[in-house]
């Protein structure tokens, strides 16, 4: 504990040198910007700048991309929320509430939860991972295909209810987003599968981000141009201090949302191949399941935005300790991070805590660091942010439509996905007209490779033995816990129709 | 490993011996680096490396721009390569499925042969891998002990049915007349994490995948597979030496679109060959265990893409296509 | 047409997609059954949840017949006149604007597309028209090309031609 205090003490020093507090604060504004494009997520911004760090030493290089993978998951809820776009996957979930806030006027109130809620659970998560690296590192390595698989049932379970009232409609959206996401070339048999038209591009299948940005970009687009004949302007506020300090007091109707997603977050990050993602879906549907009023959820509940907010961010940090302690990455972006690492010298494994000890720490301390200067400069540029949804849709709708072309061609750099964009924007929005929820297809493409690849893993590795997820204890305890989840809502109204009934 | 840098004789003769208007031809535009794999991958970092290090040293007027195409284990971009024909602006950073791909995906329409070689930067070796708790294995003889022993409950892990690895293993399987289960993974680095959870028995890795738990004695090699002994692993037999006749390497090569401008040619020969011989490079070489002794080019290169399409050819009517696909 | 009508036809076309979707998994001849030993087959996955979408489409369909669902007794229009005309332009503003990107390259067809928007359709002053027409190509070129290094597509040889002479000034002066 002590030595620890010591390492984490000379890491924030190192935190606070002039090169590394401007390193901190580039980052953040870079991460910031990159983030809240649609399409331009942490991994672009991180990849495309890498090269730039080897300009300066190792530790100042990491600590610019840390920032800038913070900087960038704050940047994602700013998109989501005022133009309701994802901008990268790990901001899905703040749009289903985040919208409908900003569409009620209360843009700020929902900026300002992402804002507080990504630092608490950025807080939390580093606080985490300072104290329980090592262990949670062994822990890690205990998961294997059975408990990934087991994880993204619990995933599913805990997004049962977010489908529309239309059972068969929300299964066909469920499933449409599963057999979306197998289309491509498939590692476990070395097979392509529904190359559509011998199109070669099918063969990298289709991208999270096309879905998300062809339904929320060009479908919701859409449907808000037909919804207001084009006419209205979305509403706008003014920020007083007044205002903002009445916003500031409004956190107690998020604290708890915000504590279950900082925890989840951290954990189910530091699990290698999971991820941010899945963290911040598996909070918001914790957040509902157990929330008082589980019915405004969707409609612009202010804890359905501090809920995926907070895991996300803790989940950025906590990806970056399998990365750290086994040089595995736990998301795509650290994928990265880590080959620059690499490329600096430093060679990411169970060693590296002993062999540089400075990088660690200046790593970790810099984490700290970069969390205030985000939340800080979140918070200063809300009233910036407000403005665009001051603009006239004709101003606003070409810029969007722009945004979301290029934003998805910058992903993948091809202009095959921006017509399967354009082809999946039109066909949600016609889908949403006739009340098709489309939220469950856009979780099923980012959950369903994983959930495949780790069933048929686990299944190979078992010969076919089915029993193998509930012979393995974290698997199991997975399971288990997947399986209350399901069953919560069903008893929760047979309880509530006994009740109905004794009085 | 050796670290005589053969400057490449052809490569410098061809720059000297050019006419003055063909070495001024420069990229004008962006260069398209395409890498036929994912991000985070080895052939993703050692692109971005090459990048980082163009840029670094101002070795060229337009920079390197990385694009990933990791569709359909390379298909996507040897297609987009292929179909880019004539372009004096890509270049390609390829890997085995360079050769398998094409043999195993029949209706591609994609003759590699025809692809412009640029330069060889490393060969990547192979190593057989355990988890240092299974003390029974101490060797080859011992490993095949407990492998038939164990029969379809020893699991292999791998990066997928039809890359490099899965080859190897099929080679395996049939040198020592044994099955396993063959588990794909995403990527080198999540295979190396599941052989230290000990969800999995043994894989065939690249030393720069294991390297970090080798170090921190959570795993430990067999053998290797390839010519001779190499410096970071001077305790492990090579597999010829144990009388297995397997070698098998991984190259990590620079080509261009078919048809590519001689001009063109000769200025990207050229700035490979600088890299490959800086400093950085070699560093890389060695912390990542690369073998990087020769800068193959022109019809060097050429010729030994040829021989290995033939070897990659036979080897995969030897262990069957099935073998590698897995279903 | 009806939203009862659109509510029947699209619980057609999804179970058309449905059937699609299997008879393509299942003539590429990939194993769409239990492969002994080795857990599901490549083509299992999607076939069965294909399957799965086919029989929520025929639910649809029924509930239809029954009706069941709100949808189904609707008889408002599925998209209103007025609204129809601006839907379709913006879809097919997209549209024109991906295939004038692979002819005439990206930064013509932004002015072309905001020229359209601004002051086509939204009216706006000359001022703020050129403010758009100028200033989107600008932004995107600082954003993604010289931020970002991404290559936009340039279109056809002549018109990117075009672009690189422009482009030169950078790394001439910069």
């Amino acid at each position: 504990m002590e030595t620890i205090l010591v390492s984490l003490g000379g890491g924030l020093l190192q935190a606070f040198e002039p090169l590394n507090l401007f390193m901190i604060f580039a980052g953040c504004l870079a991460g910031l910007f990159v983030g809240c494009m649609p399409g331009l997520g942490s991994v672009n911004g991180v990849a495309i700048l890498l090269p730039v760090t080897f300009l300066v030493p190792p530790t100042a290089a990491i600590i610019f991309l840390a920032a800038l993978y913070y900087g960038a998951m704050y940047g994602g809820a700013i998109s989501s929320i005022t133009l309701g776009i994802p901008g990268a996957s790990t901001a899905v979930a703040t749009v289903f509430d985040g919208r409908p806030m900003a569409q009620s006027g209360k843009a700020d109130k929902a900026l300002m939860a992402a804002a507080i809620a990504s630092f608490i659970g950025g807080t939390v998560s580093i606080v985490l991972f300072t104290l329980f690296a090592p262990p949670l590192a062994a822990f890690a390595l205990k998961f294997g295909p059975q408990e990934e698989f087991a994880l993204m049932l619990l995933a599913f379970a805990t997004f049962i209810g977010l489908g529309g009232d239309d059972i068969p409609k929300t299964i066909f959206s469920i499933l449409l987003g599963l057999v979306m996401a197998a289309i491509g070339f498939d590692i476990i048999s070395g097979q392509p599968r529904m190359i559509f038209f011998d199109m070669v591009e099918f063969q990298r299948g289709i991208g999270f981000l096309v879905l998300a940005i062809g339904i929320y970009g060009i479908g919701e687009m859409l449907w808000t141009l037909e919804s207001t004949k084009g006419k209205v302007q979305m509403h706008s506020v003014n920020i007083t201090w007044a205002r903002f300090k009445e916003n500031l007091r409004e956190i107690k109707d998020y604290i708890n949302s915000t504590w279950i997603g900082s925890v989840l977050g951290f954990f189910v990050g530091t699990l290698p191949a999971a991820g941010a993602t899945p963290a911040s879906l598996m909070s918001y549907g914790l957040s509902k399941t157990f929330s008082k009023d589980p019915e405004s959820f969707g409609k612009g509940n202010v804890a359905g935005v501090a809920a995926p907010e907070a895991a996300n961010n803790a989940a950025s940090t906590g990806s970056m300790l399998p990365m750290i302690t086994l040089g595995i990455p736990g998301s795509p972006t650290t994928a990265i991070l880590l080959g620059g690492m690499i490329i600096w010298g430093l060679r990411p494994g169970p060693l590296l805590f002993t062999e540089s000890p400075d990088f660690v720490w200046g790593l970790i301390g810099s984490m700290y660091v970069a969390n205030v200067a985000t939340v800080l400069l979140n918070l200063a540029l809300i009233p910036v942010f407000i403005r665009v949804l001051a603009m006239p849709f004709t101003l606003l709708t070409p810029i969007i439509f722009m945004l979301c072309v290029l934003g998805v061609f910058a992903t993948t750099d091809r202009m095959f996905d921006t017509w399967i964009m354009l082809i999946l924007g039109v066909g949600g929005y016609l889908l949403r007209k006739l009340n098709y929820p489309v939220a469950p297809a856009v979780l099923a493409i980012v959950l369903g490779p994983l959930a495949e690849r780790s069933l048929r893993q686990s299944l190979i590795s078992s010969q076919g033995d089915v029993t193998t997820f509930v012979t393995r204890p974290i698997s199991l305890t997975c399971v288990i816990l997947a399986v209350l989840l399901i069953s919560y809502p069903l008893i929760q109204r047979m309880m509530r129709r006994r009740a109905e009934a004794q009085t | 490993m050796r670290f005589v840098k053969t400057v490449t004789v052809s490569a410098l003769a061809l720059a000297i011996s050019a006419p003055a208007a063909f070495a001024e031809w420069q990229p004008r535009k962006p260069v398209e680096f395409i890498i036929m794999a994912g991000t985070g991958g080895g052939a993703d970092q050692i692109a971005r490396l090459l990048q980082g290090l163009i840029e670094k040293k101002d070795l060229s007027p337009r920079p390197f721009i990385p694009i990933n195409k990791p569709g359909g284990s390379g298909a996507e971009a040897l297609r987009y390569l292929q179909d880019k024909a004539g372009d004096d602006h890509t270049v390609m950073m390829t890997l085995n499925s360079f050769y398998t791909t094409p043999i195993i995906q029949e209706d591609l329409g994609v003759d590699v042969t025809e692809f412009t070689p640029i330069g060889l930067m490393a060969m990547d070796t192979f190593l057989l891998w355990v988890h240092t708790d299974r003390e029974d294995i101490t060797d080859l003889d011992s490993y095949v002990a407990a492998v038939k022993g164990a029969g379809l409950d020893w699991k292999v892990g791998g990066t997928g049915s039809g890359q490099e690895d899965s080859v190897l293993t099929a080679m395996m399987e049939a040198a020592f007349d044994y099955d396993v289960t063959y588990i794909p993974f995403p990527g080198g680095g999540t295979v190396a994490k599941n052989l230290i959870g000990n969800q999995i028995d043994s894989t065939v890795n690249n030393p720069a995948e294991q390297m970090e738990f080798y170090r921190a004695g959570s795993s430990k090699p067999l053998v290797q597979f390839t010519g001779e002994r190499m410096a970071a692993f001077p305790d492990t037999p090579t597999a010829k030496e144990l009388g297995v006749d397997i070698e098998y390497y991984m190259q990590r090569s620079v080509n261009g679109p078919p048809g590519m401008s001689e001009e063109a040619v000769v200025w990207y020969t050229n700035l490979f060959n600088e890299l490959f011989n800086s400093q950085e490079w070699q560093d890389f070489c060695t912390s990542d265990g690369l073998t990087c002794d020769n800068f193959l080019n022109g019809a060097d290169l050429a010729s030994f893409h040829a021989t290995q399409v033939e070897a990659h050819k036979k080897l995969i009517e030897q262990v069957g296509a099935e073998a590698i696909t897995g279903e | 047409m009806t939203v009862r009508t659109a509510e029947l036809l699209m619980g057609f076309a999804t179970l058309l997609v449905s059937l699609g979707l299997m008879w393509n998994v299942y003539s590429d001849g990939l194993r769409i059954g239990w492969v002994e030993g080795r857990g599901p087959g490549a083509g299992m996955w999607p076939f069965w949840l294909s399957l799965g979408m086919a029989l929520a489409s025929v639910a649809t369909i029924i509930r239809w017949f029954q009706g069941k669902t709100p949808e189904s007794r609707s008889t408002e229009p599925y998209i209103a006149p007025e609204t129809l005309f601006l839907v379709t332009v913006s879809a097919l503003s997209i549209l024109v604007l991906l295939v004038l990107m692979n002819i005439i390259g990206t930064y013509l067809s932004l002015m072309i597309f905001m020229f359209f928007y601004v002051r086509f359709l939204g009216q706006h002053t000359w001022g703020m028209t050129m403010a758009f027409v100028l200033g989107a190509p600008i932004f995107v070129y600082l954003l993604f090309e010289v931020a970002l290094t991404k290559y936009l597509p340039k279109g056809w040889p002549i018109f990117e031609e075009g672009f690189l002479w422009i482009d030169n000034f950078r790394w001439e002066y910069f």
